[in-house]
């Protein structure tokens, strides 16, 4: 028999009708394989967002307005990634300070990771300011508008991940390294690397694209 | 913040007032009818004293099998203003067609000012689709998948209840639009740029939107919830192509839920800042493309259909061997043929809009995409035909309704493969051909809900349906349906356009006639099974039913009592064979129950989610009607609500073993109860060896 259950044997010695003990299922991959299904949900969110950037970065949506080059600054983005990573990288530390058991030298990371998180929030608002006072808000044109949503809705992807850094923070005080939190902390992990991995999508298309 | 054109003021936003439709007859009446009905409720939850239970073994449950029956209620009453807004429609085109037709209520023809008609087809697709089907199917998969894979409960069943919650405010949303301000005219696919601003100031397409955005994050979670579940919590021996096949439909119908609504909410979402923003994603003028909206909608829209349609598919793949006595033909080409179908979902929707323009190479490839969809649903319909060849067939009601869902997916399928052809496309595009034909698909869903309902009501509820009362309801809703559609289907090939309020040509009149006709007959369907659940409840005691009411069933679901005990199964079966109930029942092992019980661990109740709903409610509504004190109140109790309950630990009730033992005593019934000595087979081990998998 190759595919096991293709063919029902009759029952016969050895055939079991329940089940002895009450199979536990691993709490731990049950949640992450449920956080990884969100992120999958989340990735189609930002593959449509991307799809409408497609679409509304013609000439025909610059309405005579600020083009993709007025608008994204490499250089500025590139200072913008490096920033964002290191957040992660230091996320990262907070995973190995877990497996060494260390609860105060994670939450030590947790607000490394935390602060330069925020540091990113902030460039990244001084940036969009500037392309607002430099007459490019939102209202613009159709490229501005999705110009503004695609890196917005990033930003806000990361101010809940900062958020739920801070939970964390509390929760590791509190509890320690207890399953919950354990897990939460792995699926932080996804997320926060997750949102590094959209911003390399939002630097290519909008900051590498743009500026040719 | 756009500014908008009415009234506004910073406490109560846009509303006033006069933004309830009081001055409308029609709409009174639809007031009168629902307060009565909910004043009933209320007074009898009063008078009973059920407040408490209701509470307790309702509102706060996170059990898998109370939310199933609860989003199959609001299926249900959604299902109802649905079908009274199509009598709506139909009753308005019968009476305004041709210029000699006179009006009534301030219409000109007809009774339907075409204000009022629009908002009546834009909330009846968007209830039909969206309220009604979406959450019956999701009750079905709720109550059912944990059963048929052999589990305890969801793998999250906190999850599980947000989602439900959250599926209920967007119907709620929906519902209240009736009587507070208005809903979207721009039918239910929110045709842009008639959604912007500028073309509808009204509330309407804010109702449409957030109801939509609401209950689609419900819809998402769910999925989330069942895809996790069928991965992680099958019992032993339920290996993937043991799988019953509704549970592989509802695996493929979340993977398609999960990964389709996510773009709908983008869609919807940037329509939402073009008015609230003033943004330029849609907008004719400022560089913005009504055609993206057009295409991310149907990106969703598409899949959205193979959403409806493989659940109902796999409750026909339940029913039909079950009334066949025969094991299902061609199991694994089915699983192939429902994840073939799952994939091919995602590359067609560009059919919907072949008059768009977009040049013969693209409308070829979506084309001969759309005909590819006919190969894996003709296997199907195929498989279940050979099911039946040589199978031992009966007719019970729940295997009229399969059968003959199977017609409906025929005509629903040639008719679109008609319309795959961009030839063909180009003359009925915008006509009723069209909505004849997917109306015959989504009428397979109908059919196999009302079919499926028929035959787990027993599992759910402890006693069967009256079966005549049943045959009345089948006889009489399929001959309406097919007058109904029949008749669509002519008018549709003279040419029709949909979305009529006033119907220029007088000699349309009798086949709009005949239409009308069919309406009625189901209007006769719906008080057919009305009469059926009261005499089915009155006599419930006479009905009981046992773990099998059929006899002849085959999955994991019928080896347990009905109605289902808290903890699903005393003690989780092993699973040896591919149809397990069949399988013991043929190797006579079905009277050999477990002799032995340990404690159960259970989750318990929280009324966290139907707060989160509460607070999603509001902040819907606010958004609404921009009243932003309380979008942002809201919004932020939500965030609260969700961070302040991962402080608590996760909590969990036992029921000791003795308890089980005692319910199992309990709901065992005589014919039922364990007789170890009825020869088991030399070496089968009724309970012991562990988990072999």
């Amino acid at each position: 028999m190759i595919v096991a259950g293709l063919h029902d044997d009759p029952p016969g010695p050895g055939t079991v009708l329940w089940a002895d003990i009450d199979h536990e299922h691993d709490m731990m991959s049950t949640r992450m394989l449920g956080f990884w299904l969100y992120m999958l949900s989340d990735s189609l969110i930002f593959a449509a967002l991307f799809a409408a950037y497609a679409v509304l970065s013609y000439p025909t949506s610059f309405m005579g307005g600020p083009t993709p080059r007025d608008v994204a600054s490499p250089l500025y983005g590139y200072a913008e990634t490096v920033v964002l990573f290191t957040s992660v990288f230091a996320y990262g530390m907070v995973m190995v300070k877990l497996r060494h058991d260390l609860p105060r030298a994670a939450i030590g990371w947790l607000l490394v990771s935390f602060l330069i998180g925020a540091f990113f929030i902030g460039m990244e608002t001084h940036e969009l300011r500037d392309v607002a006072l430099a007459g490019g808000p939102p209202q613009r044109s159709g490229f501005l508008s999705i110009f503004w949503c695609v890196v917005v809705a990033h930003g806000v992807h990361l101010l809940f991940g900062l958020l739920w850094m801070l939970v964390m923070v509390a929760q590791i005080a509190r509890d320690g390294f207890t399953q919950l939190v354990t897990y939460r902390l792995a699926n932080l992990k996804v997320y926060w690397l997750y949102q590094g991995l959209i911003w390399t999508f939002v630097y290519t298309f909008v900051y590498l694209r743009g500026s040719i | 913040m756009t500014e908008v054109q009415q009234h506004w003021d910073p406490i109560f936003g846009r509303l006033t007032l006069s933004q309830v439709p009081y001055d409308n007859l029609i709409v009174c009446f639809a007031f009168f009818f629902a307060a009565t009905l909910g004043l009933v409720i209320l007074g009898a939850l009063t008078y009973y004293r059920k407040w408490g239970y209701f509470w307790r073994e309702w509102l706060t449950t996170i059990d898998h099998k109370r939310i199933g029956i609860m989003y199959a209620v609001v299926g249900t009453v959604m299902l109802f203003r649905g079908f009274v807004d199509a009598i709506m429609m139909r009753t308005q085109q019968v009476m305004a067609a041709g210029p000699a037709s006179p009006g009534y209520l301030g219409a000109e023809h007809g009774y339907l000012p075409p204000y009022h008609y629009d908002q009546i087809y834009g909330s009846h697709g968007t209830i039909m689709l969206i309220f009604a089907a979406t959450p019956l199917l999701a009750g079905f998969m709720n109550f059912l998948v944990p059963l048929q894979i052999g589990a305890r409960d969801m793998a999250f069943p906190y999850i599980n209840a947000l989602a439900f919650w959250l599926t209920a405010v967007g119907a709620a949303l929906t519902m209240l639009s009736l009587f507070v301000g208005d809903f979207s005219h721009a039918g239910w696919v929110g045709l842009a740029p008639l959604t912007e601003l500028p073309y509808s100031p009204d509330v309407g397409v804010d109702y449409w939107s957030w109801a939509i955005q609401i209950g689609s994050v419900g819809t998402t979670l769910g999925a989330v919830n069942i895809i996790t579940t069928i991965i992680k919590m099958r019992a032993p021996g339920m290996t993937w192509m043991r799988l019953p096949l509704f549970t592989w439909t509802s695996l493929t119908t979340n993977v398609i839920g999960l990964t389709a609504f996510p773009v709908l909410g983008v869609a919807i979402g940037l329509l939402s800042l073009d008015r609230y923003f003033d943004t330029h994603f849609y907008t004719t003028g400022m560089g913005g493309n009504f055609m993206l909206y057009t295409d991310l909608f149907w990106i969703w829209g598409h899949p959205e259909v193979y959403f409806i349609i493989l659940p109902s598919w796999g409750i026909m793949s339940e029913i039909i061997p079950t009334f066949s006595q025969k094991k299902l033909f061609g199991y694994p080409v089915m699983v192939a043929a429902t994840l073939s179908i799952g994939c091919i979902s995602w590359t067609v929707w560009l059919h919907h809009f072949f008059t768009m323009g977009a040049g013969p190479i693209v409308n070829g490839f979506y084309s001969v995409a759309t005909m590819l969809v006919a190969i894996p649903t003709g296997v199907k319909v195929f498989d279940w035909a050979l099911t039946m060849v040589r199978g031992r067939v009966t007719f019970p009601t729940p295997m009229l309704w399969a059968v003959s869902a199977i017609f409906m997916q025929i005509i629903g399928g040639w008719t679109g493969m008609m319309l795959a052809i961009p030839a063909i496309n180009y003359m009925t595009h915008n006509g009723v051909f069209v909505i004849a034909h997917f109306h015959c698909v989504v009428m397979v869903t109908v059919f196999a809900v009302i079919g499926g309902t028929t035959f787990w009501f027993p599992k759910v509820f402890g006693f069967t349906l009256h079966e005549t009362s049943g045959k009345w309801v089948f006889w009489l809703l399929v001959g309406g349906t097919f007058i109904v559609f029949t008749a669509m289907f002519i008018l549709g090939l003279t040419g029709m356009p949909r979305r009529l309020a006033y119907v220029p040509y007088a000699s349309w009149w009798p086949i709009l006639a005949i239409e009308e006709l069919g309406v009625f007959v189901d209007i006769a369907a719906l008080g057919a099974f009305i009469y059926q659940m009261w005499v089915s409840i009155r006599d419930r005691e006479l009905n009981k039913a046992g773990r099998d009411p059929w006899g002849t069933s085959r999955s994991l679901e019928w080896m347990t009592h009905s109605p289902v005990p808290a903890y699903n199964f005393a003690v989780i079966p092993h699973v040896n064979a591919r149809d397990e109930w069949a399988w013991r029942r043929d190797y006579r092992l079905h009277h050999v129950m477990p002799n032995e019980f340990k404690d159960i661990e259970l989750p318990v109740n929280t009324p966290v989610p139907m707060f989160i709903g509460i607070c999603s409610a509001a902040f819907g509504f606010a958004m609404i009607w921009r009243i932003w004190w309380l979008a942002i109140v809201s919004l932020v109790a939500m965030i609260a609500i969700v961070c302040l309950r991962s402080f608590g630990g996760s909590t969990g009730t036992t029921i000791p073993a003795d308890e089980v033992r005692r319910l199992e005593r309990l709901a065992a019934r005589p014919s039922m109860r364990s007789r170890p000595e009825t020869a088991i087979p030399e070496g089968v081990v009724v309970l012991g060896g562990g988990d072999a998998r």
